[in-house]
């Protein structure tokens, strides 16, 4: 690869972490927010105009908090569980495209930090490592409701991830790739995925509910039956690494969702804006920065629904979850997979 | 067994409909309902910027009255102390020497008056016993919290009325 790849590819990874824990910050703040609003309050509004410094004076507040390790824990484990989650969590927005291709100066930039063929699997990998953060933290903390909450993530992360594998077959039958470029390439314009796949779209959101622990699904951490779940014993920034990796990974589900099913950065009407400019390249970058807006937009509305599911929907019972992912939830995603090969089959 | 005001509605446990064990339908109309909260309007009053509207016969912090002259009306009788049922408030009474007249409008008059606000249950029974018309409790002022126990033991210096400054009229 020559230098001035290296030093693009460089810069933009660097861009993406930060934009990934700027969202993750301020995700917080919007969770709260989100929360008051909905029900009928005002929400953080003291710290700065609209309580936007909040997050910056938790995350102060995290670091200067009491550094606790419980005296029968595994000293080492309890350190690196938080790690996990987070680097994790921080890995998997790697192979997302933010954006189609730039060109600037002749050369052809493509806005994503890995283009690999396997983008989903990579995803998929990447995602199912992060229940190990919690499965280490809550097992090294010597408590017995932080091995609960490990145990149950650990059962259910794995349980939701076989509907959700078989979701996205579905969408591999009719895309015939696992690479996130060519999937997002093939949705042009308005010929999103969702409107072949609504039925694996449920399933797909469903199950990222549960992959990334929220509610209805937050069984993990559920505060009135295990304390904090797998984070009881966590305290100081490294409970503050465990809060942030869950914004991390509803950042990355959004940005999979929209990915796979809404089009990624494309958007309606965007071949005729690309031909009403007389310069190609200009045409080029204009579509391709107002797909890079589109794709955060459609991101941020799922950030947005997570949250206002979180405060619409009641937590369900430990049995429910697993009745739901077992007898529900992959039945349909079979069927799911059968609907969309006769489709194939009718229409190809 | 015959219900008495033959009011109570029969309950009956329905099989549920497929679109109901579908569950879809009903997150879907949930999420509405959080999403028309989301844009009603805001319950919260921004206390220390907005307070709530009081009535007008709000019984808040206690104000001992000066009379037209600026004299305190305060004669140390102790009814109010009398009538409080939360025994609030204690005083001790002295009598006014010559020269005190403008400060004190009876011969006998209150050295201290306290009112212990922890005690304090505003009742208004104390603004009901003075017969002197002395003590009143304000519609818009409230005891606020503090950190010491010891200053919620109101003094003469925050009860009596400040001295209207010099009439301007």
């Amino acid at each position: 690869m020559e230098s001035v790849e290296l030093i693009y590819k460089a810069v933009y990874i660097l861009v993406i972490f930060g934009i990934t824990l700027l969202i993750a910050t301020y995700s917080t703040y919007a969770e709260r927010k989100v929360a008051a609003f909905i029900q009928d309050r005002v929400g953080p509004n003291r710290a700065g105009p609209f309580g936007l410094m909040q997050p910056l004076a938790d995350a102060g507040k995290m670091f200067f908090k009491e550094e606790f390790i419980p005296a029968k824990s595994n000293r080492m484990l309890f350190i690196i569980g938080p790690g996990i989650a987070m680097i994790v969590a921080c890995m998997s927005s790697a192979v997302i495209p933010f954006g189609d291709m730039l060109i600037i100066g002749g050369r052809e930039i493509y806005l994503q930090a890995i283009e690999v063929n396997i983008g989903m699997l990579y995803i998929f990998g990447v995602v199912s490592l992060g229940v190990y953060g919690l499965m280490i933290g809550g097992w090294a903390s010597n408590n017995k409701f932080s091995l609960l909450g490990a145990i149950r993530a650990a059962s259910q992360n794995i349980s939701y991830e076989l509907a959700m594998g078989m979701s996205i077959i579905a969408i591999l039958m009719m895309t015939g790739s696992l690479s996130l470029r060519e999937i997002a390439e093939q949705q042009a314009g308005f010929n999103w995925n969702i409107w072949y796949q609504p039925l694996g779209f449920i399933i797909f959101l469903t199950c990222s509910f549960a992959e990334t622990n929220r509610t209805p699904f937050d069984l993990p951490e559920c505060e009135t039956e295990l304390i904090g779940g797998y984070h009881t014993e966590y305290s100081s920034m490294k409970l503050g690494l465990y809060l942030f990796a869950e914004y991390i990974n509803i950042f990355v589900a959004s940005a999979v969702m929209a990915t796979l099913y809404f089009g990624a950065y494309n958007f309606p009407f965007m071949e005729n804006l690309r031909e009403a400019f007389s310069d190609p390249v200009v045409g080029n970058n204009v579509v391709t920065l107002i797909g890079v807006a589109v794709m955060f937009a459609k991101i941020f509305f799922f950030i947005f629904f997570f949250m206002w599911v979180r405060w619409t929907l009641p937590r369900f019972r430990y049995d429910q979850l697993m009745k739901l992912g077992w007898q529900i939830l992959i039945p349909l995603a079979i069927l799911n997979i059968l609907l969309t090969g006769g489709g194939i089959l009718l229409f190809d | 067994m015959e219900s008495l005001s033959n009011r109570s509605k029969k309950l009956e446990k329905k099989e549920m409909t497929w679109a109901e064990k579908a569950y879809l339908p009903a997150i879907a109309q949930g999420l509405g309902i959080t999403l028309k909260h989301f844009f009603r309007k805001k319950a919260t009053i921004q206390y220390p910027e907005q307070t709530r509207e009081r009535s007008s016969v709000w019984r808040g912090l206690h104000v001992l009255k000066r009379d037209e002259n600026g004299a305190e009306r305060c004669t140390a009788c102790g009814l109010c102390a009398v009538a409080c049922p939360a025994e609030a408030i204690t005083m001790t009474a002295g009598e006014r020497v010559k020269g005190e007249e403008h400060l004190y409008r009876e011969e006998k008059y209150a050295v201290t008056y306290e009112v212990n606000m922890l005690r304090c249950i505003f009742c208004g029974l104390c603004e009901e016993a003075c017969p002197k018309a002395a003590i009143f409790l304000q519609d818009d002022k409230l005891a606020p919290a503090r950190y010491e126990r010891d200053e919620f033991i109101y003094g003469k210096d925050r009860l009596v009325e400040p001295l209207k400054t010099t009439e301007t009229k």
